[in-house]
C-alpha cells in the first residue's frame, strides 16, 4: 500500500499533446487535403499531353516542371496522392476487419483455436511483406483492387498480433472475471470489455500500417503491379523518371518527396497517439 | 547522538501541501515506526531524507543525517549519502531488483558505486552481507536471478544491498506489506537483528499497527502530512493520547456487531464436495505430463446467514479453489452445489440461474472495474443473468437503490470508477455482486487493499448486509486478522488441502494444526499483544 490520494482527484490533468502529434495531424491534414483538392481541380489537366512544354524543369507556369510527354508533375503527384491513400487506407481496413476479430477470438478461445490463428499468422509473417504482396499481385494480375488485396493481406497478421497480445493480458483482470460471473460468453465479453480497451493500441499500429502501405503500394506501382496508366501513381511516376534521371532530375525527386512526406506524416502521428495515449512514455517526456 | 534528525520539514508540490511540520529524531539502534494511513505522508517523510523528491516539491525546513544537513542538498552529494548513509527498502521486492543482474552483482554494486574496489572484493562483501540476511552463498550462490528466489529471499537481498556498507540508517517502507505473515514475521526478525549488531536506525513505515507494536521501540503517528503522535511503543496498550491514534487503534481491531445467527439446520448454500484442480505441466517427451494439484480435495459447506473465513499464505490454492467455486476453472473432480444444484456441471441457462445466486468482490478496487464503463452500467452488469431484463428506465432505479443501500448516492452512478476512492470503489463491487439479490457472496481478499479506518466501514457494511439480507460470505484472505472478527467459522488452508477447520474464536485460542499454530504466531495481533490484556483487566 503506497501512498496514493485516499480520495481520487476529480479533476483530469490537463492533456499535453505530444509535439509528434501536432506535426504529423499537421502534415497528415495537409497530405489529405491535396488529395480531396485534386478531386475537383488540378492546375492543369493530368491526362493532358503538351509535348511543346515536355520536360520543362520547375517553373512559375510548372512549379514541379513536367514530363516527357509535357504533363504537369504537379498535377500527377496531387492526383496520385488519392491512388496512393486509397490503396492504403483500404489494405488497413482490410488487415484491422480481419486481423482484429481472428486476434480477439484466439485470445478467448485458447487452446487449439489459438495455435491454429497463431501459426496461420506466422505462415503469412514468414514472407517479407513486399515480397509477399509481389507475389499475389504477380498471380492475380496487377491493378490497383489487387494491389490493396495484396497489402491487406500483409496486414492482417499484423493486427491480430497485436490485438491477441493486448487482449490476452485483459482477460487475466478482474473485471473481466467479473463479467464472466455475470454471466457472458466469451465473444461479448471480447465486445464490450475487450476490444474497447485495446482500441488505442489498433489505432496506433494503424497510423504505422498506413505508413507502410504508402510505401508498399508505391513499391508494387515502382515494378508495374500497382495502379495502371493512365491513372496517375507516385511509384509509376518514379520508374518512368529512373530513365531521365541524369537531366530530369526533378521528374524523380517530385514523387520522392511526396512518399517521404507522406510516411514521415503517418509515422509521427503513429508515435505521437502512442505517447499520447500510454502514459508511462508521457510521464518520462 | 541521534542519526537523523528532521526539524520542521514542511514540503509541497505546486501549492498543495504534503509535509506540514515535520520533526521526528532517530536514536542509532532504534527502530521507530511510522503509521499512517494512504496520503498521510509516511512515504514521503522517508524520500525527502534520501533527497528523492518529486521534482516540483519545495521542501523547507532542516534534516540532519549524522549530523550533516542533507535537505536540498545538491544531487552530487546525495548521491554519496544514499546507500553509504542511509539504505532503503520498498514493498516490492520483484520490482526493486533489476531482473536480469545476479544477486551478487547487485549487492556488489552498491559497494562498488562508493568504494574504489574491484569487481572480485565487491563480489566478497556481497557474499559476506548475503550471508548476514540469510542466504548463504552455499545455498544462495551470487550468480542466481532473483526470479530463482522466492518473495522473502528477494527482499532479503533488498535488505542486503539497503546494508552492504552498513548505513547508519536504514528505511523499510512497507517492506513486508507484500509478503506472507510467516515470511514477513522472519523478514522483521532480521531486521530487528541487523539493528541492534550494526546500532543502525530503523525506520518502520507501515499501515499495520500491529506490526508497529511487535517490532517497533517508539511510534509516529502521522495524518494528512502532520505528525500527530509520538510515543514509545507500549503506548499502543496503555492508550494513546491523539484522538486520531486511538482511531486508527480501534479501526485496527474493529469487530462490527452482527445480529443474526447462521441457520444451522438449514440446507446449506453452497457445499463442496471432494473438489480437486490440477494443473498440466509441459507435455513430458516420455511417459505422462507432471500434474500440480493447486486444490487437493477439497470440501467445505456454508450455512443460511453464516460467515466463513479461508485462510492460507500465498500459493496455497485458495484462489484456484475460489475460481473453480465460482465456475470460473473447471475442476477435475468434485461437485460444487449452490443452494443444491450443481453448478460445475451447468451450462448456458442453467449456469446463469446459479450464478445469480453466488457473486464475488475481488481485492484490487482499482483493476476490478472496466475504467471505460460508468458505474450505473458496472452495477447493472449483472442483469445479464436474468432471464427478463428488466427496462433501461428500471435498471436505473435498481442500480440507483442498490447504491443508496452500500452508502454511496445515485450521483455515483454517472461517474467513472476512477472518481472514486478505494472504499468507494469497493462498496461499487459490492453494489455490482448484489445486484441479482445473491445468496453467497465471496469476497477474494476484497479488505486486504483498503486503509484501517475504511476497512472497518467496509466490514460494518458487509455485517448489516449479512444481517438484513441473510447474506452468506465466503472471506478468502491471506489475513488472519480480517477474519478474526467477522467470520463464525474459519477454515485453513495449506498446499491444496484444508488442514483446519472450526468455530474461529477456537481456532484463534487454540490451533490443533501445527500449520495454523505457526501462522497464528506469525501474525502480528493487536488483540493478542495489547487490546486483549486491557480488556481482561477491565
Amino acid at each position: 500500500m503506497t501512498d496514493a490520494p485516499a480520495i481520487a482527484a476529480p479533476a483530469k490533468p490537463s492533456v499535453r499533446w505530444p509535439l509528434s502529434l501536432i506535426v504529423g495531424a499537421g502534415l497528415t491534414a495537409v497530405v489529405l487535403a491535396t488529395a480531396l483538392l485534386a478531386l475537383v481541380w488540378t492546375p492543369y489537366d493530368v491526362e493532358a499531353v503538351d509535348i511543346a512544354a515536355k520536360l520543362t524543369a520547375p517553373s512559375a507556369a510548372h512549379w514541379m516542371g513536367t514530363d516527357h510527354f509535357g504533363r504537369d508533375v504537379l498535377s500527377m503527384i496531387m492526383a496520385g496522392a488519392q491512388n496512393s491513400l486509397i490503396v492504403a487506407f483500404v489494405a488497413v481496413g482490410i488487415g484491422v476487419a480481419i486481423g482484429t476479430p481472428l486476434g480477439l477470438t484466439a485470445a478467448a478461445r485458447g487452446g487449439w483455436v489459438d495455435e491454429l490463428v497463431m501459426r496461420g499468422n506466422d505462415l503469412i509473417f514468414a514472407f517479407p511483406a513486399l515480397l509477399l504482396a509481389v507475389m499475389i499481385t504477380a498471380v492475380m494480375g496487377p491493378g490497383a483492387i489487387n494491389a490493396v488485396i495484396a497489402i491487406g493481406v500483409f496486414n492482417i497478421p499484423v493486427f491480430t498480433r497485436v490485438a491477441r497480445g493486448a487482449a490476452q493480458g485483459l482477460w487475466t483482470r478482474e473485471y473481466v472475471l467479473a463479467a464472466r460471473t455475470a454471466g457472458k460468453s466469451r465473444a461479448l465479453i471480447s465486445i464490450q470489455h475487450i476490444l474497447p480497451n485495446l482500441l488505442s493500441l489498433l489505432v496506433v499500429q494503424a497510423a504505422i500500417q498506413f505508413a507502410v502501405g504508402i510505401v508498399a503500394e508505391a513499391g508494387l506501382s515502382y515494378v508495374g503491379l500497382g495502379a495502371q496508366p493512365p491513372a496517375p501513381s507516385w511509384g509509376r511516376m518514379l520508374a518512368e523518371a529512373q530513365t531521365m534521371i541524369g537531366f530530369a532530375p526533378w521528374l524523380a525527386i517530385m514523387p520522392g518527396l511526396a512518399i517521404f512526406v507522406t510516411v514521415l506524416a503517418l509515422s509521427l502521428t503513429g508515435d505521437g497517439l502512442r505517447d499520447l495515449f500510454d502514459p508511462r512514455v508521457r510521464r518520462e517526456r | 547522538m541521534t542519526v537523523l534528525d528532521i526539524r520542521d520539514l514542511s514540503l509541497s508540490i505546486g501549492s498543495t501541501p504534503i509535509l506540514k511540520n515535520v520533526s521526528l529524531s532517530v536514536a542509532p539502534g532504534e527502530i521507530l515506526g511510522l503509521v499512517g494511513e494512504s496520503g498521510s505522508g509516511k512515504s514521503m517523510t522517508a524520500l525527502a531524507v534520501l533527497g528523492l523528491t518529486p521534482p516540483r516539491a519545495t521542501l523547507t525546513g532542516e534534516i540532519r543525517l549524522n549530523g550533516q544537513v542533507v535537505s536540498n542538498a545538491p544531487d552530487a552529494v546525495m548521491q554519496q549519502v544514499r546507500g553509504r548513509d542511509v539504505g532503503i527498502i520498498f514493498q516490492e521486492p520483484m520490482t526493486a531488483l533489476n531482473p536480469v543482474m545476479t544477486i551478487g552483482d547487485q549487492v556488489a554494486e552498491t559497494v562498488r558505486l562508493h568504494k574504489k574496489t574491484s569487481r572480485k572484493e565487491a563480489l566478497a562483501v556481497a557474499s559476506a552481507v548475503l550471508d548476514r540476511v540469510g542466504l548463504p552463498a552455499e545455498r544462495f550462490p551470487l550468480t542466481r536471478y532473483p526470479h530463482e528466489l522466492s518473495g522473502g529471499q528477494r527482499q532479503r537481498v533488498a535488505i542486503a544491498i539497503a546494508i552492504a556498507l552498513t548505513p547508519k540508517l536504514l528505511i523499510a517502507d512497507e517492506a513486508t506489506t507484500a509478503l506472507d505473515v510467516t515470511t514477513q514475521a522472519q523478514v522483521l526478525d532480521l531486521l530487528k537483528r541487523l539493528v541492534r549488531e550494526d546500532g543502525m536506525g530503523l525506520i518502520l513505515i507501515t499501515h499495520d499497527l500491529a506490526v508497529v507494536a511487535e517490532t517497533a521501540d517508539r511510534l509516529a503517528v502521522m495524518k494528512d502530512g502532520e505528525l500527530v503522535e509520538e510515543a514509545p511503543v507500549d503506548r499502543i496498550g496503555a492508550g494513546m493520547a491523539h484522538a486520531y491514534s486511538q482511531r486508527l487503534l480501534a479501526n485496527a481491531t474493529h469487530a462490527p456487531t452482527r445480529h443474526s445467527v447462521p441457520q444451522a439446520d438449514a440446507a446449506p448454500v453452497l457445499q463442496v464436495e471432494g473438489l480437486v484442480r490440477e494443473y498440466g505441466g509441459a507435455p513430458a517427451l516420455f511417459g505422462k505430463a507432471k500434474t500440480f494439484r493447486a486444490v487437493d480435495q477439497v470440501s467445505l459447506s456454508i450455512q443460511p446467514g453464516e460467515s466463513v473465513g479461508l485462510v492460507g499464505e500465498s500459493g496455497c490454492g485458495k484462489s484456484t479453489l475460489l475460481r473453480a467455486i465460482l465456475a470460473l476453472e473447471t475442476p477435475q473432480a468434485g461437485r460444487v452445489r449452490v443452494k443444491g444444484r450443481d453448478i460445475t456441471a451447468a451450462r448456458g441457462a442453467a449456469l446463469k440461474s446459479i450464478r445469480r445466486d453466488i457473486q464475488v468482490v475481488f481485492q484490487d478496487p482499482y483493476g476490478s472495474f472496466d475504467p471505460r464503463w460508468k458505474v450505473s452500467d458496472l452495477v447493472a452488469e449483472n442483469f445479464h443473468l436474468l432471464d427478463a431484463r428488466p427496462s433501461p428506465a428500471e435498471a436505473r432505479r435498481r442500480v440507483d437503490e442498490m447504491l443508496d443501500r452500500v452508502g454511496l448516492n445515485s450521483a455515483a452512478a454517472d461517474r467513472y470508477p476512477h472518481e472514486f476512492s478505494g472504499g468507494q470503489r469497493q462498496r461499487i463491487a459490492i453494489a455490482r455482486a448484489l445486484i441479482t439479490e445473491p445468496s453467497v457472496i465471496c469476497l477474494d481478499e476484497a479488505v486486504s487493499a483498503l486503509d484501517v479506518s475504511v476497512r472497518a466501514q467496509v466490514l460494518d457494511l458487509l455485517a448489516d448486509l449479512s444481517d438484513r439480507l441473510g447474506l452468506s460470505y465466503l472471506f478468502v484472505t491471506h489475513d488472519l486478522s480480517v477474519v478474526r472478527t467477522v467470520t463464525d467459522r474459519l477454515l485453513v488452508m495449506q498446499a491444496g488441502r484444508i488442514v483446519e477447520q472450526g468455530e474461529t474464536a477456537a481456532v484463534f485460542a487454540a490451533p490443533s494444526h501445527p500449520y495454523t499454530q505457526k501462522l497464528l504466531a506469525a501474525t502480528p495481533d493487536l488483540v493478542r499483544n495489547h487490546v486483549l490484556e486491557k480488556e481482561t483487566a477491565g
